[in-house]
This record gives C-alpha cells, sequence and structure tokens, in this order.
C-alpha cells in the first residue's frame, strides 16, 4: 500500500502509522497499576517509567499513549465533518450563479478573519451543559461521560471548513468548464448527475489531500482548548491537557521538565508527519496537473 | 470599496448578537455558583446588571449601550466597567500582538525570499523544512519549551511578567515563530511563480544583479499573497495571545477572557469578543486598502 504514495509521502506515511498504531495497541502492554495514581510523584525518566512519572504519580509514557487516542480522535472525525461542510460548501458556491457564488465567498472571508477558535470557547461552554442534560433525560447513557468530547469534535469540524470549501470551490470552477462536462450537459444529463459522476470524482485527489491538512489544524485547536482548561475534561486527557499540566508545573525553583518534553514530542512528531504527508500530496497531484 | 464600509456594521451586529445569545442562553447565571442568595437579593443583583426582564428587552437594551460605548459591568469584578478592565488590559494585549505581527512579517518574508532566489538548493530544502517544523510548534508547545531553555537552563531572559523590554522576548517569539512559517512557505510558493514570468526576464535581461531582480521587481509582486494573508493572521495572533499570556504570565486581556467564560460572566466576555472583533473588522479594512494601493491591477469593483 505505501508503494502506491508518492515517494517524499512514504517516511510520513509510515511515522503516521506507527504513531497510530502505539496509541491504539501500547497501552494494553503496561501494568494496570501505571494508569493509577502512585507514591512516585513526580519522578525523572527512568527504567520504569521511561517519560516519568506526573504529579499523581501516574506513568506519563501512558497518559502520553492515551492522549494521543483522545487527540487522533478528535484530529479525524473534527476533519472528516469539516471536510463534509467544506465539500458542501464549495460545490455549491463553485457550481452555482456567480452573484450566489461571490456572495458565498465573501462569507468565507468574514469568517476567516474572525477570531472563530474564542466563539467555538463560548459555543461548547453553552452547549455542553445542555447536551448533558438532554442525554441525562433521554438515558443515552454513552453521551453522558463524553458529551464534551463529541461536542468538542462538532465544533471543530464547524470552523475549520474554510479552506476546503475555497479550494473545492476553486477547482470545481475549472472542472466546470471542461469539455466532459459541457458534453454531459448538452447530453442532457442533470445537476445532480453532473455532480455525483464528473464533478466528485474529479476532486476526490484535492479533498484528500486538504483532509491530511485539516487533521493537524484540529489537533491544534483542540490542542489549544485543553491547554486553556477548555476542552477536553478530567479523567480524560489528551496532548493538549497533559501540555498544560506540564506548562503549570515548570518554575524556575524545580524544572519537571519531562512533562513537558515528552507531550511536545509526541505532538510535534505527529503534526510534523501530517503536514508533509499532506504537502507531499500536494506538490504530487499539481506536479500530475501540469 | 464603499460595500465593504456598508459590510462593517453588519458584521459587527452579526458578532454582537451572536455572542449575547450563546451567552444569555446557555444554563447557569452568573450569580448561580456561589451559595444561594435570598431572592429579593439576587432579584437586586439582577437589576443592577440589567439582567432582569424578557431576553428581547435584555438584547436591545444591551445594543444601546453598546452604542454609546458602554460594554456594561463586570459580574465577576465587582463594581468595575468592562470599559475600565479592557482600558487597562488591551494594550498590553494589542503590544504584544503588534510585536509578533512584525516578527512574523519580517521574519517571514526574509526566509521566504531567501529560499526563493536559491530554487533546488540545499539552503532551499533546508528552509522549508524548518518551515515545515515552525509551523508543526504552536505556541502551547513552543511557549514551555522556550522557558525551560532560555529563562531556566541558561537563564537568559525572564520566565515571564510584564514590564521591561526583555519580558516581551520570549512571548512575542512564540506568538511569531508558526506564522513567520506560514508567511515564509506562501511567500517562497508566490515567489518562485513570479520569477518565472515574463517581465522578470525582462529584469534580467537589462543585467540586474539576482538580488535586484528578486527584491526589487519580484518581491513587489510575489507580496500580494502575503498581504491578503494578513486579516486570518491577525485574527489567529490575537486567539493565540491568550494562551501565549497565559504562559507568560501577562496581565492582557486573555486571561480575562478564560476567567470570563469559567466565571459566567456574561458583559466581560461579551466586551472582549466585540473589541476584538471591531479591531480585527478595521484591520481588514486597512489590508484591503493597502492591498488595492499596491496592485493597482485590480479595478475596484
Amino acid at each position: 500500500m505505501i508503494h502506491s504514495l508518492p515517494r517524499p509521502a512514504r517516511i510520513p506515511a509510515l511515522i503516521l502509522g506507527i504513531m497510530i498504531g502505539s496509541v491504539l495497541f501500547l497501552p494494553l502492554l503496561f501494568p494496570s497499576s501505571y494508569a493509577l495514581p502512585g507514591a512516585e510523584t513526580y519522578a525523572p525518566p527512568c527504567l520504569a517509567h521511561l517519560c516519568g512519572t506526573d504529579l499523581n504519580g501516574r506513568d506519563l509514557l501512558l497518559r502520553i499513549l492515551e492522549g494521543g487516542r483522545i487527540s487522533l480522535l478528535v484530529g479525524i472525525c473534527g476533519a472528516a465533518i469539516s471536510l463534509i461542510i467544506g465539500t458542501a460548501y464549495g460545490l455549491i458556491a463553485g457550481s452555482a450563479r456567480s452573484s450566489v457564488d461571490n456572495s458565498m465567498m465573501r462569507f468565507v472571508d468574514i469568517l476567516y478573519s474572525v477570531p472563530r477558535l474564542i466563539f467555538i470557547l463560548i459555543f461548547i461552554n453553552a452547549f455542553n451543559e445542555r447536551l448533558q442534560l438532554a442525554a441525562n433525560s433521554h438515558g443515552w447513557d454513552w453521551l453522558v461521560g463524553s458529551s464534551r468530547l463529541v461536542i468538542l469534535i462538532l465544533s471543530l469540524g464547524i470552523i475549520e471548513w474554510l479552506t476546503m470549501a475555497r479550494i473545492v470551490r476553486g477547482q470545481t470552477l475549472t472542472l466546470r468548464e471542461r469539455s466532459y462536462v459541457a458534453a454531459a450537459r448538452v447530453l442532457g444529463e442533470g445537476y445532480w448527475t453532473i455532480l455525483r459522476r464528473h464533478l466528485l470524482p474529479n476532486l476526490a485527489g484535492i479533498i484528500l489531500v486538504y483532509l491530511t491538512l485539516a487533521i493537524p489544524s484540529v489537533i491544534i485547536d483542540e490542542a489549544f482548548l485543553s491547554f486553556l482548561g477548555l476542552g477536553v475534561q478530567a479523567p480524560q486527557s489528551s496532548w493538549g491537557s497533559l501540555l498544560s499540566e506540564g506548562a503549570a508545573s515548570i518554575n524556575p525553583l524545580k524544572g519537571d521538565w519531562w512533562l513537558i518534553l515528552f507531550p511536545s514530542i509526541a505532538l510535534l512528531i505527529t503534526l510534523l508527519a501530517l503536514y508533509s504527508l499532506g504537502d507531499a500530496l500536494r506538490r504530487s497531484i499539481s506536479a500530475k496537473g501540469r | 470599496m464603499l460595500r465593504r464600509f456598508a459590510s462593517l456594521p453588519v458584521v459587527l451586529l452579526c458578532v454582537v448578537t451572536i455572542t449575547f445569545f450563546l451567552i444569555r442562553l446557555s444554563p447557569g447565571g452568573p450569580f448561580d455558583s456561589e451559595r444561594k442568595l435570598p431572592p429579593a437579593i439576587e432579584k437586586q443583583l439582577l437589576v443592577k446588571y440589567k439582567l432582569d426582564g424578557p431576553i428581547l428587552q435584555q438584547y436591545s437594551g444591551y445594543l444601546k449601550d453598546l452604542i454609546h460605548g458602554d460594554l456594561r459591568l463586570s459580574t465577576k469584578y465587582r463594581n468595575r466597567s468592562v470599559n475600565e478592565i479592557l482600558a487597562q488590559t488591551l494594550p498590553v494585549t494589542l503590544t504584544l500582538g503588534a510585536l509578533a505581527l512584525l516578527i512574523a512579517i519580517l521574519a517571514g518574508v526574509w526566509l521566504g525570499a531567501f529560499a526563493a532566489a536559491r530554487p533546488g538548493s540545499f539552503a532551499e530544502g533546508s528552509a522549508l523544512a524548518l518551515t515545515l517544523l515552525a509551523i508543526s510548534l504552536p505556541s502551547f508547545v513552543l511557549g514551555p519549551l522556550l522557558i525551560l531553555i532560555f529563562a531556566i537552563k541558561l537563564a537568559w531572559l525572564p520566565v515571564g511578567g510584564w514590564g521591561t523590554p526583555l519580558q516581551l522576548i520570549l512571548p512575542a517569539v512564540t506568538l511569531a515563530i508558526p506564522y513567520a512559517a506560514v508567511i515564509a512557505r506562501l511567500l517562497h510558493d508566490s515567489l518562485r511563480e513570479t520569477l518565472s514570468e515574463d517581465f522578470v526576464r525582462t529584469a534580467r535581461a537589462k543585467g540586474l544583479s539576482e538580488r535586484a531582480v528578486v527584491y526589487r521587481h519580484a518581491l513587489r509582486v510575489a507580496i500580494l499573497p502575503v498581504i491578503s494573508y494578513l486579516g486570518p493572521l491577525a485574527a489567529n495572533l490575537l486567539t493565540g495571545s491568550i494562551v501565549v499570556e497565559t504562559i507568560f504570565h501577562i496581565p492582557g486581556a486573555g486571561g480575562f477572557f478564560v476567567n470570563s467564560i469559567l466565571n459566567r460572566d456574561g458583559f466581560l466576555l461579551g466586551g472582549v469578543v466585540i473589541v476584538y472583533c471591531v479591531l480585527l473588522v478595521i484591520f481588514n479594512l486597512l489590508v484591503d486598502l493597502s492591498y488595492r494601493l499596491l496592485d493597482r491591477r485590480i479595478r475596484e469593483s
């Protein structure tokens, strides 16, 4: 499978695969006591605890791996939502009359220049309790514990679709002028058929590329919110909330550097792999187009 | 251009409306968290903070106050008005933001031009790799790491705080680095494209030095995508400054913003959001104007 990727994309794809695999399966190898508060608080990295322990004596490596599950889950699901919204919006704008297109894109411009994350912060706090109340009264048990996570994913998807919409719209504008689309129109194919048979398949490549680039943005946004203590809530943790704990524990008197360094490395490797994967794919697509 | 000015109040009205209803319609009031108040006192408090009456009436009253420039009272910091709090904290945030903007533009443009002027070289490759690394270093990763290195291990710079120029360096750099990288990549791509255009070939044919070709001729055209990125950049910097202020213990508006969410301090929260949006909308208009001045090929639409 990896051989079907363009050469510069292979290494990031491999790193990403390893990261996802270890986040999913490595926590199973840890003794169960590592997840519980222990006597050894703030232990520096040693053989028993490769990344040290945190303020409650929990093993940091295990926490990073489990936090990675949440971070990656939010990233992938949020990006998927942004993909759906962005693709639909871009397709409609790109295939509509130019006056509609103009006002739709003007709206995107405005959204680009307002602090969207700030609105999302308010949104999450306004609706989290409502969702929890609704979940309780309807007996949706699965939602009660993770309502915060669900609303986080939804809202991050809602703010990250702008770039996707722009790209899809631009691509649609050029595609609709192609002769095979004109031919389909002459043959009497309807709007939806053209959309489904001719536009969407040709957009799939570029959508996939921008999905790879949307995942790291969502991961960063989630980490931002969790860092401020307004994203993922305990007992769940993500890389953002681990970093926040780490940042809270450094001061000139005692530098518990491992609490910052190791979550940073995990986040950095993941973001770097995703960005370089997306970048390599984008370059190979635009090279093919020429 | 006039149309853009006309859209300004509409955008602001939307911002105000969304903010107001998001805050007011969320369950729980600003006085819930403390011990239960006697009904008479609670009623008095609600009247004092103008939180009584039907929601639409509250909304129109709030709009009226806003038009008069009154952002109302904070419900957490009793007896302090939001105007007062913002007057103290906003200059701090804006200083930090402006400095970060400057660093991001200067460093980004320099690095982007440096890389684009050396196509296919090792220098270009490593500069692009560096930008990719920098984009993957959001401020909440970079900030603590920089503190760890420069403030604690090397002890060259203060850990945080506000007041001296030395205390400004780390937070501004932390805030600027990821966006400098974005600018560098934008400029690199657009400069590579510009350098293959006809007028560049003409400039080269005239015998101008490569330096003059890149910096005096091509850069003028290639800078345009960077200019149109300045609007979103300013929004990102304002958002990012919330985290940076938290990390470096800077008494800016960001810390008040986070606390106002936790304390359900609606008018303070609304005040910060509305003032941020007004600033950004004005900034975007200025960017638009300068874009038009720089590129006369864009006709007034």
